[in-house]
């Protein structure tokens, strides 16, 4: 039951020949076994919860009001609100938040007859690379558990690639959905900003995060893309348009398809043999028709440098609601209001928080903004521009998502900048606001390698239905762990 | 001896009569139950985000309208970082670097009729921050975040200003314009009329600005007046004694009137201004400020120079006039309704009105008496059923809820009395019973002319026709 997609799965319960319950049970059992060694988890929700709710999805179906999804589990990252369940941020800060509301990623999950397992683990808000800087704890790669998963939803990629829910939701921000499903072997979307509504999602980079899909194979990612994206009244960066039927084009041939291979993806600090496994996926694409050419991405370089400006200013500000006045952690015994602040932020917050709290705020003081905000901004659109140039040619960027695989842990915790430089071929499609897929590729060091697919602004369903291609031709993504 | 001029520039903080907040649908009223109007965003729950609220746009806009100002049609919210209990997000959404609205001017009438243009340097719009409770929490502070998000439109003036006096007239045009464009009750009670001041003083003559103090948050014309006078006495003071004034911020405290110092500029916090990107440009065409420009009433100047040219008014009842547009609108009913004169309706409306609206602490947004009562009651006086002195007894009478003017005449029989024969009577019966007064004034002490018309009056129960009891009276006692 596991190894299937919910693809599969739907069909599954649809012809009876599984329940919800049997399902929901199933997965619950794995999680009970697994996840003492993967961590994957901040919350689990209660056994009798989920029956209840498995045996509701089981009777909507006998009544004939199942719709597509009723009754297949998922997995919130734990920065997605939901009403009455802990939403922690992997935060001491918000170990005790329970949100009074429901994200709209959630609702609509809900509304499309999902059953929430429960919320996965991740660096704190969002901010690392490795899952390290949770406060419950790293999770662990199922395909070496001496080694991370990834992050910053490395606790999603590990649920997924370990099999203990066949999809869970992720978000990214300078390339915390591509990055672990590149470490763990599975599918991650990254789509357009604004197209998955931010609402209930607990900030880190406004202007960069955003929400997507961790899940088993591209015709997976592109079945949530129906649930998860739409204009979101309730929020302002949300685009309002038509987002259509992401599985509609899954089958579309590839034959004309121009792929442009950034040079910049493949210089020094990329691991050959991760360089070698995108090669061989790029014959496999032009096997299938598709036209292979070189394209310039000249500024890439200077996208993580921007990004370490912007993601940082914006986190200063986003996270200064977190002052123990209303909800979150609050310091014993304050003397004063200055000692309940102080306190309460320095005990709440981890070390990475800080340092980029710090960096946020130092960029944005004054004597500093113009040299520094304003002019990441400026590289930020020169970044942006490039891609533009190079869709004038190509319809889709092709590279690999890494450029190494996964680490173990502990090897970075102390080099933040090594650290940060795994985000090197990501952090530049959040700052131009593209989608980007990462889907298996194939094992370097016997562990796996992603590559990552870029498109267009909102060209999802071609990005998935170039993913999907690949899939049918290679089984990558069929691979399971053997830890699990 | 150096002669100092004194250099004074606004900021007015004006609460928008919004339903709702700037950002999210949460509910707006004044005096409801701490907390029970705070919305997530309100209380910046984790992962809520600001949606702009169109309205108070609108109304942004339409304020700049009506200070003739250029309206940017892009303009952008910035993120004003600084830690504070009644700052929920820990960042206020304001206008920094593009307000909506930008330069500006309004004319102020000073007290000698003579009119200045003061500039307005910019206005955009914020949302308002919650209030601390400091009492009845032993010790502690209590936070209520209903007024937090409410939409605030800042309006910063030039440093135009010369005196305290120039000030406050600056202050109240610019009050009665946002009450007549209908966008804030101007409550300044409750603080949705809210002024800073800078103040600094130069040697007359000087071009270089002194260096400034910013006096916080007073919230009345006549406190504005006393906290600046009070503050360039001592800033005067101050340099004549060799000292030298520093920039800071200062709290007027009324109870002692004196402005103490809060916080020095070391203490000013850098507050990180940056877009926010939760939040689009606000940009918009020329057709949505057309769109408002239809919906702008007529405003205060161009209100009073039709009062003076439509109905002969004199500057100064033209001006009291038109300073609220409820009142403006009552005088207009008043002549519509009474069809006398404008001057007579003006005097009804400013004095005896005035008075007891001035007596009970109301204003013309509850008159005691409505406006086409009123007018009905100056009917009566222009067309002679009652006196100009018994028609402010009918009046008393209408205050006191006694009914419409005619019931009150009818009912009191105070309709005036035109019958020659019965003012006669009543002549004859005066003459007769004061023949000492009669013999002074036949021997040329016409004075007495006076004493005889009030008895005569006092005979007629005050009903006696005024013109015709002359007429007669003269002919009786030059017979």
């Amino acid at each position: 039951m596991h190894t299937k997609t919910i693809a599969e799965l739907v069909i599954e319960l649809r012809e009876k020949k599984i329940s919800s319950q049997e399902l929901v049970q199933h997965y619950l059992n794995r999680i009970k076994k697994y996840e003492p060694q993967l961590n994957a988890f901040v919350t689990v929700l209660q056994e009798d919860v989920l029956n209840e709710e498995a045996k509701k999805a089981d009777e909507l179906r006998a009544q004939g009001h199942a719709k597509l999804l009723t009754g297949i589990p998922i997995a919130q990252k734990d920065l997605f609100c939901t009403k009455g369940v802990r939403s922690s941020c992997g935060s001491k800060m918000l170990d005790n938040f329970i949100a009074p509301y429901d994200a709209t990623v959630v609702r609509q999950c809900q509304d499309a007859g999902m059953i929430l397992m429960g919320k996965t683990n991740m660096d704190e808000f969002a901010m690392g690379s490795s899952n390290e800087t949770s406060f419950y704890g790293a999770a662990f790669n199922p395909w070496d558990l001496e080694r991370v998963p990834g992050g910053s939803s490395g606790g999603s990629a590990a649920a997924v690639a370990g099999r203990l829910v066949p999809v869970a939701t992720g978000t990214d921000t300078g390339g915390s959905i591509r990055q672990p499903a590149a470490f763990t072997g599975v599918t991650g979307l990254k789509p357009t900003y604004g197209s998955v509504s931010r609402y209930g999602l607990i900030a880190f980079a406004s202007s960069l995060d955003q929400g997507g899909p961790m899940t088993l194979s591209a015709e997976d990612a592109a079945i949530m893309m129906n649930v998860m994206s739409g204009f979101d009244p309730l929020d302002s960066t949300s685009v309002e348009r038509e987002y259509g039927d992401f599985t509609q084009h899954l089958n579309r041939s590839l034959s004309g398809l121009k792929i442009g291979i950034p040079e910049e993806y493949f210089g020094p600090g990329l691991d050959p043999a991760v360089g070698a496994v995108v090669q061989e996926a790029i014959k496999e694409y032009e096997k299938m028709g598709a036209k292979i050419r070189s394209v310039h991405l000249p500024n890439n370089a200077l996208a993580l440098p921007a990004y370490y400006v912007i993601a940082p200013a914006e986190c200063s500000s986003n996270l200064a609601r977190f002052d123990g006045v209303r909800y979150g952690y609050r310091c014993e015994n304050p003397k004063d209001l200055m000692d309940m602040y102080c306190r309460s932020r320095a005990e709440g917050f981890g070390a990475e928080v800080k340092r980029r709290v710090m960096i946020g705020t130092y960029v944005l003081s004054s004597g500093h903004y113009e040299a520094l905000y304003n002019k990441a901004q400026c590289v930020r659109r020169l970044v942006q521009n490039d891609f533009n140039t190079a869709f004038e040619e190509v319809d889709i960027i092709l590279g690999p998502t890494t450029p190494n695989v996964a680490f173990k842990k502990g090897e970075k915790v102390n080099d933040p900048v090594s650290m940060y430089l795994s985000d090197v071929y990501t952090v530049g499609v959040n700052l131009a606001g593209l989608p980007g897929l990462s889907i298996p590729a194939g094992f370097a060091h016997g562990l796996p390698v992603g590559m990552q697919l870029v498109g267009n602004y909102f060209s999802e369903d071609r990005l998935l239905n170039v993913g999907h291609q690949y899939q049918q031709v290679t089984d990558w993504h069929k691979r399971m762990p053997a830890h699990v | 001896m150096v002669e100092w001029e004194v250099v004074i520039g606004l900021e007015v903080h004006t609460q928008l009569a919004t339903k709702t907040k700037l950002f999210e649908g949460a509910p707006t009223a004044y005096g409801a139950e701490p907390n029970t109007q705070a919305g997530l965003l309100t209380l910046a729950m984790p992962g809520t985000l600001p949606v702009l609220n169109r309205e108070a746009v609108k109304m942004a806009v339409k304020f700049g309208l009506g200070v003739g100002a250029k309206i940017n049609a892009t303009s952008v919210f910035e993120r004003k970082n600084y830690f504070y209990p009644d700052l929920p997000k820990g960042y206020q959404i304001s206008q920094f670097y593009t307000p909506v609205v930008a330069e500006g001017y309004l004319d102020v009438i000073l007290d000698e009729g003579e009119v200045k243009r003061i500039g307005i340097t910019r206005a955009h719009l914020e949302e308002d921050a919650g209030k601390s409770l400091h009492e009845d929490f032993h010790g502690m502070t209590g936070i209520d975040l209903n007024r937090a998000g409410i939409p605030l439109l800042e309006i910063v003036s030039e440093p135009d200003l010369r005196s305290a006096k120039e000030a406050v007239a600056y202050l109240k045009t610019l009050h009665s314009l946002v009450r007549y464009l209908g966008i804030s009750d101007g409550n300044m009670q409750e603080g949705s009329f809210r002024c800073d001041a800078n103040v600094s003083v130069r040697p007359k003559g000087s071009d270089v600005l002194g260096t400034r103090a910013e006096i916080k948050n007073v919230n009345s014309f006549r406190f504005v007046e006393k906290a600046i006078n009070y503050e360039i006495q001592r800033q005067i003071a101050l340099i004549e004694e060799g000292g030298t004034v520093i920039q800071e911020t200062r709290l007027y405290d009324s109870d002692r009137d004196e402005t103490r110092s809060m916080r020095g500029k070391e203490g000013a916090n850098d507050y990180r201004y940056f877009p926010d990107p939760d939040l689009l440009p606000v940009v918009f065409d020329d057709s949505f400020v057309e769109e408002v420009r239809k919906t702008l009433p007529e405003l205060p100047a161009k209100k009073r120079e039709r009062f003076k040219e439509q109905y002969g008014l004199a500057d100064y009842d033209a001006a009291v006039l038109s300073t609220s547009r409820d009142l403006a609108d009552y005088f207009e009913e008043v002549v519509r309704v009474s069809a006398a004169s404008p001057k007579l309706c003006a005097n009804w409306v400013m004095v005896e009105l005035g008075a007891v609206l001035n007596k009970t602490n109301t204003d013309i947004t509850q008159p005691p008496v409505s406006a086409s009562a009123l007018g009905i009651l100056i009917q009566r006086v222009q067309d002679n059923t009652v006196s100009g002195k018994i028609a402010k007894t009918v009046f008393e009478a209408m205050v006191a809820g006694e009914g419409e003017a005619d019931d009150i005449i009818a009912k009191r029989g105070l309709r005036q009395v035109t019958d020659s024969a019965a003012i006669e009577r009543w002549v004859e019966e005066v003459l007769k019973a004061n023949p000492a007064q009669v013999e002074e004034y036949r021997s040329g002490k016409e004075r007495v002319f006076g004493f005889l018309v009030g008895q005569v009056m006092k005979a007629s129960k005050g009903q006696a026709n005024p013109q015709q009891l002359n007429e007669v009276l003269l002919k009786k006692l030059t017979q």
